[in-house]
């Protein structure tokens, strides 16, 4: 069907001549985006409506690519975490961990039991902060500023945390291969107990805000529904799937940084409609406080990063008087590593699904192909079918639950 | 009963013979060729068969190898995931440099559709059957397929930078 | 509760006073109206944006400086924040939003995307949005903390209290848009 090659508003042009309602109306066409205050990124939607009712829609993507692929193609390993940083931006150092994990499957890296259970608590920080940004825009959409406020304040206690640890408050750019780049300090792990204290009551409240409240109940149950096969279909993962009944979470399917060794539920919705993910969302954040309070009574002594002088940049006291530290530090930073041939594929649990990398060494210092398997591109194609036969503010409703990232959308 | 590797492998070759060869297992995945043309009837084999039940297409891409002999330039590799005995695998289609075509299959998996797109927006390789193939990340306007290995990264014409602090020659080269 | 003192008392433009009345002149008078509340276009493209929601929220809150109220629509608008990467697919769009806005516009380009490109120097990005559209203050880093986008703020308020009040029809300032090719 050629037709589908045109530019969405001469199709509906066309259609719109065609078709005459019953009582004289008009089929109209409306431009969603690319800027838009509820879309949270560019992205854009040209919709054929009917009033307020959307008949059909499309999407255009691409408003911020990046060419991510291509430049991890002409950058040494250890410079690809900065990228990585900047797909998923609300949840950065889960992909910062996924990356390094991806290199260490590749690199038959063992990494030491501390340095895992360090990653799992700095990622779950992580997911809790994409999910705040989600359920609490999706307030700010549906017309509720006062969540937004109250909870933001707790991204702010989590900013401080990742400060102590990398220095950074967003693109963290966190970890090193085989671990971290220091351990972290006892103000740390004091900030993170604060929050484990300060932050549930403040969660409870913001669910008690919204959760049962009449009005956003009838704005979001029955509200851009997907059922559970059409979203295996459509590629779904993360909360967006788990919302429509199916509990697939790679931290059971595929175990990694031993996330086997905590307890945890999966908690799953039933029509895969707008209500059902904000709810899992907020599941999901009582259990990563589950997961984060087991590792941290669980936190091994021991080393924070695998003893691989050939990938770990050593000390910098000894590359000043130690001949092995000296040339392990020049090879590692003209990127004179060894690299064996090999490709790998390392999924991991993204704040909106399953983030995979997808690596293709060649022995050189650049990788000669790196994919991101990026869950927002592969369910935002089911946008415009979970919208049709709605309300136009029902379509923002969806698309504020579904938490695109245009950074991870466009890539 | 877990899924062997043995199993998938016997079952794909009882089926289709010489159309799947190189099985090779890579890390902990399954990786497998496939020639082009048969895709479609593996890939429906894969997730319908009641003992191999791929039922998740995890991801699809394409790569070029501009060394590699005409026929097998370009490749479009697939990642298919078993939920019920969680396997992976990995199934790679080799393409002929000079009008690299393939089958579509987002009529078997939906996901297919936009990942699709975007190979065919990187690398030029031709989806045949896609309902929609056209460019989905670059603008509309562009001619050259910019994933293929000699386009160069960084855009020719920029006036504010000096490739010569940048390690580069001045047509990026 | 912290020890800062706030400060109620702004100072006031220099003029002549004397009982019930105040004589300034009408430059400082406009300046300071226009630059104490600048509403913003928050055209958030990628990860400052969320640094610019982390400005709007209650912690470091840039209503106090006048930016109560975001104005999605350009025309209703004082100043571009342009935040984040902008591809050159992009472009075309934000030079409208530019060309929509009603003068007196000023424009601030937050973090090292918007500034010149940033760490991608690609094919796609556009390396820099003074090469479409005039900016008047850039405000470096990726993501800027809030602290340097409220500093930002804070120069383009000295720009705007200081700016002349027929800058916007002076031929330095037609030459300058001419330069861009905006009408």
């Amino acid at each position: 069907m050629s037709d589908l090659l045109l530019p969405p508003e001469l199709r509906y042009a066309d259609i719109i001549e065609k078709r005459k309602n019953e009582d004289g109306s008009e089929l109209s066409i409306l431009n969603l985006g690319p800027t838009h205050p509820a879309t949270h990124g560019i992205f854009q939607n040209i919709l054929l409506m009917d009033g307020e009712r959307i008949v059909e829609g499309e999407g255009t993507v691409g408003y911020i690519h990046r060419a991510f692929e291509k430049i991890a193609e002409n950058r040494p390993f250890y410079q690809i975490t900065p990228l990585t940083d900047r797909m998923n931006y609300c949840s950065s150092p889960i992909n910062n961990m996924g990356w390094w994990m991806t290199l260490e499957k590749a690199l038959n890296i063992e990494v030491p039991k501390r340095a895992q259970y360090l990653r799992v608590i700095v990622m779950e920080l992580a997911r809790i902060a994409d999910h705040i940004i989600c359920n609490s825009v999706l307030g700010v959409d549906t017309g509720a500023l006062t969540g937004f406020l109250y909870v933001f304040q707790y991204r702010e206690k989590i900013y401080e945390i990742y400060e102590e640890i990398c220095g950074a408050r967003l693109t963290t750019n966190m970890g090193r291969i085989g671990g971290f780049e220091r351990d972290w300090s006892p103000l740390a792990f004091e900030k993170l107990n604060t929050l484990l204290e300060e932050f549930p009551p403040i969660w409870q409240e913001f669910e008690n805000l919204l959760a049962r409240n009449r009005i956003f109940m009838d704005r979001t149950i029955d509200v851009g529904p997907i059922s559970a096969e059409k979203a295996i279909s459509y590629g779904f993962t993360g909360p967006n799937l788990r919302a429509a009944g199916v509990d697939y979470d790679v931290r059971v399917m595929q175990p990694y940084s031993s996330y086997e060794d905590f307890e945890f539920d999966i908690p799953v919705g039933k029509s895969g409609d707008t209500y059902d993910r904000f709810c899992v969302r907020n599941a999901e954040v009582w259990e990563s406080l589950k997961i984060i309070k087991q590792a941290l009574a669980k936190l091994p002594e021991g080393p924070y990063h695998a003893d691989v002088p050939d990938y770990y940049l050593p000390p910098k006291d000894e590359v000043y008087h130690n001949m092995e530290a000296l040339i392990y530090h020049f090879k590692i930073v003209m990127g004179e590593v060894p690299v064996p041939v090999t490709e790998v594929y390392h999924p991991v649990e993204g704040g909106n699904g399953e983030l995979g990398f997808y690596l293709v060494t060649n022995g050189s210092r650049t990788a000669y192909r790196l994919h991101f398997r990026r869950p927002c591109f592969i369910y935002y194609q089911a946008f415009n079918e979970m919208v049709k036969g709605q309300m136009l503010s029902d379509a923002i409703a969806t698309l504020s639950s579904l938490n695109v990232i245009a950074g991870e959308l466009d890539a | 009963m877990a899924l062997e590797t043995a199993t998938i492998q016997r079952s794909l070759h009882d089926h289709f013979e010489s159309a799947v060869s190189d099985f090779q297992q890579i890390h902990d995945i399954l990786t497998f060729e496939v020639d082009a043309d048969q895709i479609t009837k593996v890939m429906t084999f894969l997730r319908d068969d009641a003992t191999l039940r791929f039922n998740f297409l995890t991801t699809l891409c394409g790569m070029h190898f501009p060394d590699a002999d005409p026929s097998r330039q370009f490749s479009v590799v697939y990642h298919m995931h078993n939920w019920v005995d969680n396997v992976r695998i990995r199934i790679k289609c080799f393409l002929p440099a000079e009008n690299p075509t393939i089958d579509t299959v987002s009529n078997i998996f939906l996901s297919a559709n936009w990942q699709e797109r975007e190979t065919y927006d990187f690398f030029g390789i031709i989806f045949k059957g896609h309902p929609q193939l056209k460019r989905i990340l670059n603008m509309d306007e562009m001619v050259s397929f910019p994933m293929r290995k000699e386009f160069p990264l960084e855009d020719g014409g920029r006036t504010d930078k000096d490739d010569r602090f940048f390690g580069r020659t001045t047509d990026n080269r | 509760m912290s020890d800062s003192k706030i400060i109620t008392n702004a100072p006031a433009p220099e003029g002549f006073q004397g009982e019930g009345f105040f004589a300034g002149k009408l430059s400082d008078v406009v300046g300071m109206a226009r630059a104490n509340s600048l509403w913003p276009l928050p055209f958030a493209t990628s990860c400052c944006g969320i640094e610019f929601m982390a400005t709007m929220a209650s912690h470091y809150d840039v209503a106090r400086f006048g930016s109560e109220r975001m104005s999605f629509s350009p025309r209703q608008a004082d100043m571009l924040l342009v935040m984040g990467t902008i591809a050159k697919k992009m472009a075309p769009i934000l030079r409208q939003v530019y060309e929509q806005m009603a003068e007196p516009r000023w424009v601030i380009s937050v973090g090292a995307c918007a500034c010149s490109g940033g760490i991608f120097d690609t094919y796609s990005v556009l390396q820099g949005i003074d090469k479409i559209i005039p900016v008047d203050v850039y405000v470096p880093g990726c993501p800027p903390r809030p602290e340097q986008i409220l500093d930002g703020i804070m120069r383009l308020q000295d720009l705007v209290r200081s700016e002349s009040v027929r800058r916007r029809s002076s031929p330095e300032y037609t030459e300058l848009l001419a330069s861009y090719n905006i009408k």
